[in-house]
């Protein structure tokens, strides 16, 4: 394979294992910096989280545990409007960002009055700065007039939003393009050996080498990480979704079980399983998606559901990224996590300038792996 | 009701005939048609516009493949008319775009 | 939840026949269609054709009536208007019938799902006034309904010339045919030849109809190319566009009936998780099976055009097969009553499918119509076209899982029926690879639209 970049000894100057939503970010904002960057990606039946994800900006109750989560997901949902600003002028595409604000819609009073004690803890946390109501169900129907005569109440946060997640796949790879980005698709990544001054990257029939890698590949990071001296004990959980047939535009906001799309379906889920790797569905938890958007938004009753999928989440055990430098082998870092639409702006941004030794907006210290047993 | 190039109908067996509303039109179809069959047989066509593009679409395959002949029956949208027969006083309404969530569902216009 | 030894997807001649001999060996049997009356495809409306005149269809779909007699009276729970959107590994079968989902449990499972016409993409195709030819004999047998002239028929396959010649009868004016089988097909079917003269029977049908077309004084034009329909300003077809020996010709015309022969069902094969195999002649996926019609997955068998084409003399004797082989696991059967049923019937079959390598390659369709123009719409659905598609699989897509996560190809309501070939053809095409490299949609149940409301219902609907 060629040499790319004259200016330094290396094909690239950063390899990314992995093209979904995480990779692509974090290789966008490295284009952006200059750098020249190639991404592994796997074949057209790989895991991908990033095709199966739900598209939601989210912020209200995300890091009730964890403080740097917390505010790492608050600086990225500021960060979004001007990343998606970039993109649209990149490559022409609307991503359909909308950060209006989320309802978080509850069915009993228990769970409602278990999300308001959270929140405010949260907002405590934040000294004050975390903007919350809570709603009895009247306020909420009177927010979003579709929602049900049977709902408790709901959670509202002007922060959240959503986005089109499969226009900002295409996006940040139509920009990767333009901007000079190489894609490797479809071939395996076979062995990644560390250089005194780099690494090679191993495929079958050719060998790159790159002055920095980062692991962005989702659960493939499990056996990716230990031979670089990194740990990211990740597991898949399963969300299905549903997808209904496209209606005129009729829900306002987003709730973390349904939204509208642009397109004007209906997009239903957040089940969690603990099932492997296997991404089908199943009648019985659509079902248990199904009914409970019928509680929540009762016109949805007639609605025809047109596709169903399941998705991996990524999950470390205890839900939170993590970001890690290698200390065996410097320039070798992993990136997990399973919010990849809401931390994508930070992925393009202060992930990048952390990955360059810059100095970052944040302290990412919280997210090393060293928190998990080996 | 369009009814310019209508299907038109041979000399058949004999069967019940069904009267049907089309648009609110009136329409005498056969036992044994599918909607499809009797917008076709209306000239009810195109029986629909996308919503993706608002382009006209009539029924094309007949047999539950394509979605194309998707219509309003008696208040339920995107039916597939090909896979359902007509009945005495049902309601077929051709749909224009996206289905709405109307019918005194949600009560405030979006 | 009620537990059946068998349950068949389909009533058509495969269904229908396997459900009558499994009956005959005291299984209990499910039949679930999705139409209203049993025939499938080929003997639609046999209970009650619509037609006074039975010398339009022909004897062939009239001996439909031999397999729906012994059909009627078999103890078979026929359930009619069904629509079957998932059947787990663990042979649980989940159907919607009248507003209700509810489930089934099945020792064996038969899909006879049969055929869908391959998609024929060609810019317009879309266009009010153009059907599949298999649309059109539908509506003859179903209501006895001819399409509006002027009319054209357009494409390749002996439907093709069948349904020209049955709206011939019908005292329907064509104002052409126009065969777009490319003049190389008839060479490279050549080296089947052996096959051919074994099936000759079929042949001789096949070419009788062109003939019969020709004497009647029909236009039939041959080695036709570069086929495009043309809208009027209504938004309705009002021309044919193509290429007859080298000349550009339009013709007026009010419908276009196209065929490019038939391709399996698999969307239901595909979602249960059965292997499939690229099939180089018929050019398109089969699942596989053994000689039984076994799957890979334990119990789960497919006979008829569902597990590769053979039309529908071969599916009554695969359905049949099947159904000895399913008696024979269920103890129902001893091997030897087993072989002596099954022995004549395979050398039956055995001319009959003799000729296929012989028609799959004559009638394989023309590139333009498996790998179309640009501005051709491949995906009817969410309106994405041929050159959208070619687009992504240059920027690295390497299948059509990845082409449409980029372009929403695929995602429509039919969920990929209509251009999972064409999509998986124009990538192959693109990145100098084959179908299948390139692979196809991964397919998820609900295989069929239904609401969240049966959905929901799904666990009160099974409380028995």
């Amino acid at each position: 394979m060629s040499v790319r970049n004259h200016a330094s000894r290396h094909d690239t100057d950063v390899a990314i294992i992995g093209g979904g939503l995480v990779g692509m970010s974090l290789a966008y904002g490295l284009l952006h910096q200059g750098k020249t960057v190639t991404v592994f990606d796997e074949g057209d039946q790989a895991l991908r989280a990033s095709r199966g994800n739900f598209g939601l900006v989210w912020v209200q109750g995300k890091g009730d545990t964890c403080p740097d989560y917390a505010r790492l997901t608050r600086l990225s949902a500021r960060l979004w409007p001007g990343l998606a600003s970039e993109l649209r002028q990149d490559t022409g595409i609307d991503i359909e960002l909308q950060q209006n604000g989320g309802l978080y819609v509850c069915l009993d009073q228990a769970s409602l009055q278990q999300r308001a004690d959270m929140l405010a803890r949260m907002q405590q946390d934040a000294g004050g700065d975390y903007p919350y109501e809570v709603l009895t169900a009247e306020q909420a129907r009177q927010k979003e007039p579709a929602l049900g005569p049977t709902i408790a109440g709901a959670t509202w946060s002007p922060m959240d939003g959503h986005l089109n997640p499969l226009l900002l796949f295409r996006a940040l790879h139509q920009a990767f393009a333009r901007r000079g980005g190489r894609l490797i698709n479809g071939q395996p990544v076979e062995h990644i050996r560390p250089l005194p001054d780099g690494f090679d990257i191993r495929l079958p029939g050719a060998c790159l080498s790159a002055g920095k890698v980062v692991l962005a590949a989702g659960l493939g990071n499990k056996t990716l990480a230990p031979p670089l001296g990194l740990h990211a004990p990740v597991e898949p959980n399963r969300g299905q979704v549903l997808i209904t047939e496209r209606l005129k535009p009729f829900i306002h906001y987003p709730t973390g079980h349904v939204r509208q799309t642009g397109e004007g379906t209906v997009q239903l889920g957040d089940s969690k399983e603990d099932v492997g790797l296997d991404t089908g569905t199943t009648a019985e938890e659509l079902g248990k998606i199904a009914a409970r958007a019928i509680r929540m938004y009762p016109v949805l009753e007639k609605v025809r559901l047109i596709r169903a999928w399941g998705a991996l989440r990524v999950m470390t055990p205890d839900g939170y990224p993590i970001y890690q430098q290698s200390d065996r082998y410097p320039g070798a870092y992993v990136v997990t996590c399973h919010s990849g639409v809401t931390l994508g702006a930070a992925h393009a941004g202060p992930l990048v300038d952390w990955l360059l030794g810059k100095d970052t907006e944040i302290s990412l210290e919280a997210f090393s792996a060293d928190r998990f047993p080996l | 009701m369009q009814t310019d190039s209508p299907f038109n109908r041979l000399e058949t067996a004999s069967a019940a005939t069904v009267t049907i509303e089309i648009d609110g039109q009136p329409f005498t179809a056969r036992e044994g048609d599918s909607v499809a069959a009797a917008l076709l047989a209306a000239g009810a066509i195109p029986s629909r516009t996308t919503p993706v593009s608002a382009s006209p679409r009539a029924p094309y395959c007949m047999m539950g493949v394509c979605f194309e002949c998707l219509v309003e029956v008696d208040g339920l949208a995107n039916v597939q008319g090909c896979m359902v027969q007509v009945s005495e006083g049902m309601r077929v309404r051709r749909q224009n775009g996206a289905r709405a969530l109307t019918q005194g569902d949600v009560h405030e216009a979006v | 939840m009620k537990l059946y030894d068998l349950v068949i997807v389909g009533a058509g001649p495969a269904g229908m026949a396997a459900a009558t001999a499994a009956a005959e060996q005291g299984l209990t049997v499910a039949v679930l269609d999705e139409q209203a009356a049993p025939g499938g495809q080929i003997y639609r409306a046999i209970s009650a054709p619509a037609l006074r005149d039975e010398g339009i269809l022909g004897p062939d779909y009239y001996h439909g009536r031999r397999l729906l007699a012994p059909f009627a009276r078999a103890a078979v729970d026929y359930i009619p208007s069904a629509s079957v959107w998932e059947i787990t590994r663990e042979r649980e079968v989940r159907f919607s019938a009248g507003g209700q989902a509810r489930t089934l449990r099945a020792g064996r499972i038969l899909l006879a799902t049969g055929a869908q016409e391959r998609p024929v993409p060609f810019p317009g195709w879309q266009l009010p006034g153009v059907m599949s030819c298999g649309a059109a004999q539908i509506m003859l047998k179903t209501s006895g309904l001819t399409p509006p002239a002027p009319l054209v028929l357009a494409g390749s396959g002996p439907l093709l010339l069948l349904i020209a010649l049955q709206l011939h009868r019908a005292g329907v004016d064509i104002a052409a045919v126009l065969d777009t089988t490319p003049r190389d097909n008839y060479l490279k079917a050549g080296r089947h030849v052996g096959g051919a003269l074994r099936g000759w029977k079929v042949l001789v049908k096949g070419l009788g109809y062109l003939a019969r077309l020709r004497a009647s004084g029909v236009a039939c034009l041959s080695q036709v190319s570069q086929l495009r329909a043309e809208a009027g300003e209504d938004g309705k077809l009002a021309r044919v566009h193509f290429t007859h020996q080298g000349q550009p010709r339009t013709l007026s015309a009010t419908s276009l009936l196209v065929h490019q022969g038939v391709v399996p069902n698999v969307q239901l094969s595909r979602a249960i998780g059965i292997d499939h195999r690229w099939d180089e002649q018929q050019l398109c996926w089969r699942p596989v099976t053994d000689s039984w019609g076994e799957t890979n997955i334990p119990g789960i068998f497919v006979a008829g055009d569902g597990a590769g084409i053979g039309g529908a003399a071969a599916a009554e004797q695969a359905g049949r097969l099947a159904s000895w082989q399913m008696a024979r696991q269920l103890g129902c059967l001893d091997r030897q009553d087993r072989d002596r049923l099954a022995t004549p019937v395979r050398r039956a079959l055995a001319p009959v499918l003799a000729i296929r390598p012989f028609l799959d390659v004559l009638y394989q369709p023309a590139r333009e119509f498996l790998t179309p123009s640009d501005d051709t719409l491949v995906c009817r659905c969410e309106e994405v076209t041929a050159g959208d598609v070619r687009r992504f699989a240059r920027m690295g897509c390497t299948g059509p899982n990845q082409t449409k996560a980029f372009s929403r190809v695929g995602m429509g309501p039919c969920q990929g029926r209509m251009c999972g070939l064409t999509v998986a053809q124009i990538i192959a095409d693109t990145r100098q690879s084959t179908p299948a490299e390139v692979g196809y949609y991964r397919i998820r149940s609900p295989i069929k639209p239904l609401t969240l409301r049966e959905l929901a219902n799904l666990g009160d609907t099974d409380q028995p």
